[in-house]
């Protein structure tokens, strides 16, 4: 049994972090794993950072992952994906991330450069932290991207313990009819 | 697929996997609560979200969205004293509003027994402010529970419940955002449906309800006379709890999510250096019994709480009465009251209090980040955002020594650049009141506010009522799109629905018609030069104002499309041959769809475009193509 593996989840609003969060903690729990997590709400869905935090273990108590002690960071989004690895994977995790690129409003205004997936590449190298890059080009529907990373994760064995039948069941329990069998496919 | 309505209503014991919210939802239905109120502000929309999928034909309580949270606690009060067990809540600044009546609680007898939930929020993640509502508890006379976990916010509701009822009084459940919103899998008991009971019972003649100059002595001592038995009681109450620790020298009394994150730093100490811990579940009033016990003995005792230093001052004074010897540590720094007690602030107060407990400063093996700085991501308005087009069109209007006020939405965004507009906020329909007194003594920069539909019903006609009356010279903007977007889209009485079904829609524009605003003009916000000419024209003119700015939410309306069959994806795109890099769309239009290249070139997002279209007549080069569908990168 695992003590303790904490993952903290970024992107932007809008994409779904919200669905990725709440399989993973129905997958956990349908692993047999205690588990716990927490969703930012609020002003999150006006386009600006959304993060959900996912702690498994018994010795987790809060729901909230503390920076630098993630085992596992997921990033929807190229300048999330390296906002949460500065922040929060530790020496050694796991990052995984969707490589599609939301400019933040400085870049877009001009004001500050944008993020290169070869800088995430190199945060990851500076931890010693495995990077595992997430973009399908089959994907109908930007809005599956968050899908199509829980299907990485399922492919890597990631988080351990969690097998992929947890997380196809974990999205049975959330969706049903075509759209489930639609995302159910990205685990093909 | 698993359906939360059908969940909440099960009349077996069950677990399930469900946020704090919606724990407290099942409690409420659990316990037979029969009237249900609230005004939407995070963190607890998601409690009506929870009551809302229970089928309609099946629910055994009646809810409502009330115009604001004064209203909602007196309507949950009205139900009460009728005999009904009721329940109101909604976010932590909505008790301010609510306040007038709420701190008349204590002195009534409530035969129906009534719960007060409010959604405190340290950290201020969705609030204007962090402020500790448990001075609130103090004030009323009202007892406080305050759960930490998912599982505790459905424990604390049911055992809160039972104490309304058994005393006749109101009972503070006192949650925080990471209660809200913290999911896990939470244990409930069994529900025995029953038939309503439609008897009015309110007796005036049995308990006075008139609390006027003397008579409310009698009611304040009947308060405080609760609060002592609820004291006595709270002695042996399984809401708190004592871990004995390997340390028997020291202790830890803490209450709240900052229980977990004591927890979560203890889990790194060796058994022999932990110390013992109060967990304190019953808030207000505080057992003084148990805390006594607790510093018996201990050499020093470390009190942590988030936000203010309430039990601090409190167990301090007790203290001195017993001539307690134990040191007890409150809070050394100023930076202990402010922001969340998450893990890693609690770690390094416990650090700092007891630096011998080799505690790390930060995680165990926590690298620094590296040189890479990532652009900040501030939340701002969604693609076709009708305010978006209000803005540009306003700020056109205006000279840039003119002062615009801001109030509580979406629209609360126009701060931030690059539209800076709308500079000072205080409170949820503040802006006209606000503006009026800016305009004293001011001939030279013009003031124009800004006001939600939503807020307008909630606290905002006071001040317009205000400003026709005592004629001030104020142009007030209602950005009205149909909805209280910011909170989730909550029905308002102007959009003809309430939480029950559809209703007569009470329209701003006849609403301020009622006021006695004379001068109102309405303009779709995307008719940027319309609106644009309608604000020059009010400014110009004298007195009160008002440019209803209409739009509706396109989050809410595209939402609802995508979910119809045969739903299209439209997007525009940006003509690069006429493309002349003016950068209006991306720079002062800033739809957030437009994406900037190093080489100066404009795309837009397919991600993010609706194909609404409104930032078509901001290109001087008229370089963006009409909507079309699966439109090209």
């Amino acid at each position: 049994m695992i003590d303790r593996y904490d993952i903290y989840m970024a992107g932007v609003g809008g994409q779904g972090i919200g669905l990725l969060a709440e399989v993973l903690v129905r997958a956990a729990d349908r692993a047999g794993l205690a588990v716990k997590g927490c969703d930012t709400h609020g002003l999150a869905q006006r386009g600006g950072v959304v993060t959900s935090h996912l702690r498994i273990g018994k010795a987790a108590h809060s729901p909230l992952v503390s920076p630098g002690a993630a085992d596992l960071v997921i990033g929807l989004e190229r300048h999330e994906a390296l906002r949460a690895a500065q922040g929060h994977l530790k020496e050694g995790g796991v990052l995984v991330w969707y490589d599609t690129v939301l400019q933040p409003l400085d870049v877009r205004l001009g004001a500050a450069r944008a993020v290169s997936a070869a800088a995430v590449e190199e945060e990851c190298g500076r931890r010693g932290a495995r990077a595992i890059l997430v973009l399908r080009e089959d994907l109908a529907d930007p809005r599956m991207q968050n899908v199509a990373i829980l299907a990485a994760l399922a492919e890597h064995k990631l988080p351990p313990g969690l097998g992929r039948e947890h997380i196809k069941a974990a999205l049975g329990d959330l969706m049903e009819g075509p759209a489930l069998e639609r995302n159910l496919a990205l685990f093909e | 697929m698993k359906n939360l309505g059908r969940i909440l209503l099960s009349e077996e014991p069950f677990s399930e996997i469900v946020i704090g919210d919606s724990a407290v939802a099942r409690a409420l239905v659990e316990s037979g609560v029969r009237a249900i109120t609230s005004y939407p502000g995070s963190p607890t929309p998601e409690i009506a979200d929870a009551l809302g999928a229970v089928p309609k034909a099946e629910r055994p309580f009646y809810f409502e969205f009330s115009t604001n949270e004064k209203v909602a606690l007196e309507v949950a009060f009205g139900a009460a004293i009728n005999g009904h067990h009721a329940a109101v809540f909604f976010k932590s600044v909505g008790l301010n509003v609510a306040a007038d009546s709420f701190v008349q609680l204590g002195l009534m007898d409530i035969p129906g027994g009534m719960l007060v939930i409010l959604g405190d929020d340290p950290g201020a993640n969705s609030s204007q402010n962090e402020q500790d509502n448990r001075h609130y508890a103090e004030l009323a006379c009202l007892p406080l529970l305050e759960p930490a976990t998912a599982q505790e916010a459905y424990e604390m509701t049911m055992e809160a419940s039972r104490i309304a009822r058994e005393r006749r009084t109101a009972v503070i459940v006192r949650l925080t955002t990471h209660v809200c919103h913290a999911k896990e899998r939470v244990s409930f008991g069994a529900w025995k449906p029953e038939p309503p009971d439609r008897t009015p019972r309110f007796d005036p003649d049995a308990s006075n309800y008139i609390p006027i100059a003397a008579s409310v002595f009698p009611m304040k001592r009947r308060a405080l006379a609760r609060l002592q038995e609820l004291r006595a009681s709270f002695e042996t109450s399984p809401l708190n709890r004592v871990t004995e620790g390997g340390d028997p020298r020291r202790g830890v009394i803490a209450a709240g999510t900052a229980r977990l994150s004591l927890l979560d730093a203890l889990e790194e100490l060796p058994p022999e250096r932990r110390p013992a811990v109060l967990e304190l579940g019953t808030v207000y009033p505080l057992p003084h019994g148990l805390v006594r016990r607790f510093l018996d003995g201990r050499e020093e005792v470390k009190i942590l709480e988030e936000l203010d230093p309430l039990l601090e001052r409190e167990i301090k004074a007790e203290a001195y009465d017993w001539r307690a010897t134990t040191r007890i540590v409150g809070k050394l720094d100023p930076e202990e009251l402010v922001g969340e007690y998450l893990p890693a602030k609690v770690r390094g107060i416990l650090a700092d209090t007891w630096p011998d407990l080799g505690l790390a400063p930060k995680a165990a093996g926590a690298p620094g980040a590296g040189p890479e700085r990532v652009p900040a991501r501030p939340a701002q308005l969604c693609p076709g955002c009708g305010h978006r087009s209000a803005f540009f069109a306003i700020k056109k209007a205006l000279a840039a020594e003119d002062i615009t006020v801001a109030d509580i939405g979406c629209h609360t965004l126009g701060h931030l650049p690059p539209y800076k507009m709308g500079r000072v906020l205080l409170s949820m329909g503040h802006s006209t009141a606000t503006a009026s007194g800016l305009s004293l003594w001011n001939d030279s920069r013009r003031v124009l506010c800004f006001l939600g539909d939503s807020t307008f019903f909630h606290a905002g006609m006071p001040a317009i009522v205000n400003a026709v009356y005592n004629a001030h010279n104020v142009t007030l903007v209602v950005m009205e799109n149909g909805t209280t977007a910011m909170t989730g889209h909550q029905d308002h009485p102007g959009t003809g629905r309430n939480w029950n079904g559809e209703i007569p829609k009470i329209g701003v524009r006849e609403a301020l018609a009622g006021l006695g605003v004379a001068n109102v003009r309405e303009v779709d916000a995307y008719r940027q030069a319309e609106l644009e000419a309608a604000v020059r024209a009010a400014l110009a003119e004298p007195g009160f104002k008002v440019v209803i700015a209409k739009h509706p939410c396109m989050l809410k309306l595209t939402r609802e499309a995508r979910r119809k069959p045969g739903y299209l994806a439209r997007s525009v795109a940006v003509s690069a041959a006429k493309c002349t890099r003016a950068h209006t769309c991306v720079s002062a239009f800033a739809c957030p769809s437009f994406q900037l290249h190093a080489d100066g070139s404009v795309t837009v997002s397919r991600e993010l475009c609706i194909g609404d279209g409104s930032c078509r007549q901001v290109c001087p080069a008229e370089a963006i193509e009409a909507p079309a569908a699966a439109g090209k990168e």
